[in-house]
């Protein structure tokens, strides 16, 4: 590609090869070489050492760490993410689908914060020092100190509990239909909405209010524009860049609170995955969990920067020198 | 094009582009209602240009912002009428009055560079104008493309793709006068329209807009504080003070013979007439009153120095002065006896001997600049020049020319490369600002343009000027107060301002401490980066004042970087001009300005408006600056140089050529052939008080 975006892509995309790569050193120090002898580890002080011998050597731990290295990574680029002690069976299955849960709790997530903390920021904006900008300023700072972990056992009381609008568990019934999947996701969601919304709306109310009393706003409005055109065309569209960089920015923090909520949801997604693993001393599908969380980190941040650049003629103009 | 207007075509037509009628706006402020415009009238007939004078303060955007029904929140029209072609604003509903917007009325911002939509391209902005008027996408393209070639943008095509950063700010201001007049309206309201631009550039809008102005046949109200610039566009003048319209008349009568005392006294701050060493400015002492302040008598009352007890009793209703002049005086056919306000002394020049030596030597300092991409920048090429003890040094040039790069170097913020030197007191001194010793950091101070961001805005006026006495002097405890006290006397401020914050201060205030602050530790050279042109003209007059005044008791040097000639002229012993990081022209002022001179600084000095209104013919430059990365070969003027004759121009860098009183001009054409300027009369105002 030859064009500055293109060039700025190609860059971007380097570095976060790179970047994984790093993720990759550091979640390989911390689940091979820190434990140091993993069979050890798995089996427990009492196990007999030819046992531990055996295991080592059967998961290859035996090797010398670089070598284990080598072979980890040399096996991802082949597709291979390596053997599940656990289940004694492939690793990239369990990833791949608990990936994919997990993408979709995050959609859902997405799908009803943004819409909900944008327009809140906007509404908050076009009515400043009013009191229904007071209201949801105020709501937006105290719903995003709500942990998840209280807000999520507050929202399964109320909706699954109480009035059994929703099912309690996140997980559907085999085979389920996508409406039935969506309703089963949509109590999980809510706990990582009301944290983002805060973030959200804030990012939108001051964007907002920037825009509205910017030069060219006021230009715009003694063109005689319908205040409709005005606000679509010239204030959200400056006004929300910087929204749209920490939303994609979130979706990375989004995918790491799953942790919590997923375990209290009995979702079997990526952070529930990664959280057994760790428990059942699992340090191959570990390993993978915490990479594809990484590398999901790394695409969204890639998003985000290249959405910034896309609404940003200035940025862009400084990609072509 | 329909047009749905209240009345019929024939009676818009024939109604004035804009009349005010007593017009009275107020800001609610905390629950106060706080009168900015009082009883304003005005008419402005189908293309006439009235000017609007006032300084910060007098309400005069407010005048425009009503007009338009953009006031701010808190803003309301609460008496009188302003009609816009015959339509009373106050009264359209909605739908009208973005018909208006749309169609009637336009307005130019000062900052061009905000005034345009960041994330979108100029086309874009240009077609919207002819949308709302009912063009399809493309043929509003088309239109607007044209619009572009009318405000003389050559390659319109080229712009129309832009975003508004990759336009130069003279660019940009036209795209925006384009917008403006896209619409063909019947006024066309200017704000401050070239406070920020260059004077060349500030030349050319307003060549341009009094072009298109008869072009269109539009009426322009002209909102500016500078009185040259207003004069040499407009018809009418109107002096709005405290929310008041003190003045009203022709603009070249009302200039040349003022009817009320403010008018004057604004006038004589004016620096425009001689040379350093003339009369020190005038000035008006005390400050604008807070509105809703004076409930009785004269607004300008408490300033005035025509002041009697019936001022302080009666308002002045608007005279009758004659062929179309009002004034808000009882005593407007007294106001040639306005006595001097200012007790400043004449301003000194130094005494100068063959055996001065000069507190100042800059030895072939250059200064380049590495971008990414190994590219070289030379900001500042070879410039070599001496400063006298209590001498001045007038820096001129457009953005871009090197004066800040040289001002950089000279205070050791930036390093100058290998092979320059500077020299303080006959001993070298190192480049960088940290590597010097105390002594020539003391020496060398500087004052900013601007005070509010010179300031630390959490300290008080003690602390501010006390950390540049204890830091730079040395001096602690009870002596740094004494000193702190003194140079508080000495930049004409009280003890009382002692524990004042900043933001307690007025602009002008503000810039005395700045300047006290230079001269916390006895400092040999100031530099002087726009002192003023922050400021408004009555408050510039006091602060050169000041700055003349202190130089004379403590042989300080200046270096005066400024854009305004006037200002350059009143305050400097020798000028130099730059062009592209180069010296072009160096002399004592008079020479410099009288000429013969370089064909750089003839236009400059075109350039400049004059409040008599008269201006030569203009010399235009072509083109834009040309790029530092790629300067042009030979003379760096010639791409731009009116006066280029021959090959050589392109090919040879012209010698600079030193006369006997040590004028030296870099250009291949002899002396003989250079231009020169207007004599510069003394105007009969500026001496009227001397």
């Amino acid at each position: 590609m030859r064009s500055p975006f293109g060039r700025f892509l190609l860059r971007r995309l380097g570095l976060s090869l790179l970047t994984l790569w790093l993720v990759s050193v550091v979640v390989f120090l911390g689940a091979q070489v820190l434990p140091g002898d993993p069979g050890r580890a798995v089996l427990g002080p009492l196990a007999d050492a030819r046992a531990v011998a055996a295991l080592n050597r059967e998961i290859g731990a035996d090797r010398p760490p670089v070598e284990i290295y080598v072979s980890w990574v040399g096996g991802m680029l082949q597709g291979d993410l390596g053997q599940s002690y656990a289940y004694r069976a492939p690793v990239a299955p369990f990833v791949g689908d608990a990936m994919l849960k997990s993408l979709k709790l995050v959609g859902m997530i997405f799908v009803i914060v943004v819409p909900l903390g944008v327009g809140a920021g906007v509404v908050a904006a076009l009515n400043v020092g009013k009191p229904i900008d007071r209201i949801i300023s105020v709501a937006s700072l105290s719903l995003t100190v709500i942990p998840e972990f209280v807000s999520a056992i507050a929202l399964i009381l109320v909706f699954a509990v109480i009035l059994r609008w929703l099912p309690l568990s996140a997980s559907w019934p085999a085979g389920a239909g996508p409406l039935t999947q969506l309703e089963h996701l949509i109590l999980p969601a809510l706990p990582l909405v009301i944290v983002l919304f805060g973030y959200i709306a804030r990012m939108a109310r001051a964007g907002t209010v920037e825009a509205l009393s910017s030069d060219y706003t006021r230009t715009a409005v003694l063109k005689g524009l319908p205040w409709r055109t005005v606000l679509t065309r010239h204030v959200l569209r400056n006004a929300l860049v910087p929204t749209i960089t920490v939303i994609a920015a979130q979706t990375g923090y989004a995918l790491g609170g799953l942790v919590v909520v997923e375990t209290l949801f009995r979702y079997q997604g990526i952070g529930n995955l990664v959280l057994s693993a760790a428990k059942a001393k699992d340090f191959a599908m570990l390993q993978a969990g915490i990479l594809a969380i990484g590398a999901f980190f790394i695409v969204a941040t890639l998003i985000a920067d290249c959405i910034t650049v896309m609404l940003n003629p200035r940025l862009r103009a400084e990609l072509g020198r | 094009m329909s047009r749905t207007s209240t009345i019929s075509p024939d009676a818009a037509e024939a109604s004035p582009a804009l009349e005010l009628d007593d017009l009275s706006v107020a800001y609610t402020v905390r629950g106060r209602d706080l009168p900015v415009l009082a009883n304003v009238s005005l008419t402005i007939a189908r293309g006439e240009a009235y000017g609007l004078v006032g300084e910060s303060g007098s309400g005069k955007s407010t005048v425009a912002l009503a007009l338009q029904r953009v006031l701010p929140a808190n803003g309301r029209i609460c008496g009188g009428y302003a009609r816009v072609a015959g339509k009373d604003v106050a009264e359209l509903g909605a739908a009208e009055l973005r018909r208006m917007r749309a169609k009637d009325v336009a307005m130019v911002f000062q900052d061009p560079g905000k005034a345009l939509n960041p994330s979108l391209t100029v086309g874009r902005q240009m077609a919207e104008v002819f949308e709302i008027l009912g063009s399809s996408g493309s043929e509003a393209r088309k239109r607007g493309e044209e619009m572009l070639g009318r405000v003389r943008i050559s390659d319109p095509a080229r712009v129309m793709a832009s975003f508004p950063h990759q336009l130069s700010g003279g660019m940009q201001q036209r795209v925006v006068i384009a917008m403006a007049l896209a619409k063909d309206p019947a006024l066309l309201i200017l704000d401050e329209p070239t406070t920020g631009l260059d004077a060349t550039i500030e030349a050319e809008v307003l060549d341009l807009v009094d072009t298109l102005r008869q072009e269109f046949g539009a009426a322009v109200l002209f909102i500016s504080h500078n009185l040259a610039a207003v004069a040499s566009l407009c018809n009418r003048v109107g002096v709005l003070y405290a929310g008041k319209l003190v003045e009203e008349g022709p603009a070249r009568e009302l200039f040349s013979d003022p009817r009320h005392p403010y008018t004057a006294g604004l006038l004589r701050c004016l620096p425009r007439a001689g040379f350093k060493g003339g009369a020190a400015l005038d000035n008006i002492p005390g400050f604008p009153p807070p509105p809703g302040s004076i409930t009785s008598g004269c607004v300008f009352a408490p300033r005035c120095g025509l002041v009697q007890d019936r001022c302080r009793i009666d308002e002045p209703p608007l005279y009758e002065v004659g062929n179309g002049r009002g004034s808000r005086c009882h005593f407007h056919d007294r106001v040639d006896d306005l006595p001097r306000m200012s007790e400043a002394p004449p301003v000194n020049t130094p005494e100068r001997g063959p055996e001065v030596e000069p507190v100042l030597k800059l030895e072939h300092l250059s200064k380049t600049y590495t971008l990414p991409g190994n590219r070289k920048v030379q900001a500042l090429r070879d410039v070599s020049l001496t400063l006298d003890p209590g001498e001045t040094l007038g820096l001129v040039g457009e953005s871009g020319s090197g004066k800040s790069t040289l001002a950089n170097l000279v205070l050791g913020l930036a390093e100058h490369d290998e092979g320059g030197r500077i020299d303080l007191d006959g001993k070298p001194i190192p480049a960088d600002v940290h590597a010097r010793p105390r002594e020539a950091v003391k020496a060398i101070q500087i004052v900013f343009q601007n005070p509010d961001s010179a300031l630390n805005r959490a300290h008080t006026v003690k602390h501010l000027i006390g950390r540049a006495v204890e830091k730079l002097a040395g001096i602690a405890g009870k002596q740094r107060d004494s000193r702190v006290r003194h140079l508080l006397e000495a930049v004409r401020l009280t003890p009382r301002q002692l524990p004042a914050k900043p933001r307690q201060l007025s602009g002008g205030m503000k810039q005395r401490v700045a300047v006290a602050r230079a001269f916390a530790a006895d400092p040999r050279v100031i530099v002087c980066d726009e002192p003023t042109s922050a400021l408004d003209v009555s408050v510039q007059s006091a602060i050169l004042n000041l700055l003349s005044e202190l130089q004379a008791e403590r042989q300080v040097s200046y270096i005066l970087i400024s854009h305004d000639l006037g200002v350059v002229r009143h305050l400097s012993d020798r000028i130099a001009v730059m062009y592209l990081g180069r010296l072009m022209e160096i002399g004592p002022a008079r020479s410099v300005i009288e000429g013969p001179h370089h064909p750089y600084t003839e236009a400059l000095l075109s350039a400049a408006p004059t409040v008599t209104g008269e201006r030569g013919a203009r010399i235009r430059l072509e083109g834009q600056i040309p790029s530092p990365i790629d300067p042009p070969s030979g003379c760096v003027f010639n791409t731009r140089c009116p006066r280029k004759f021959a090959k050589i121009c392109e090919t040879e860098e012209p010698p600079f050529v030193l006369d006997d009183e040590g004028h030296a001009i870099r250009c291949h054409l002899p002396r003989e052939k250079l231009g020169r300027g207007r004599k510069m009369e003394g105007v009969a105002v500026g001496e009227a008080g001397a």
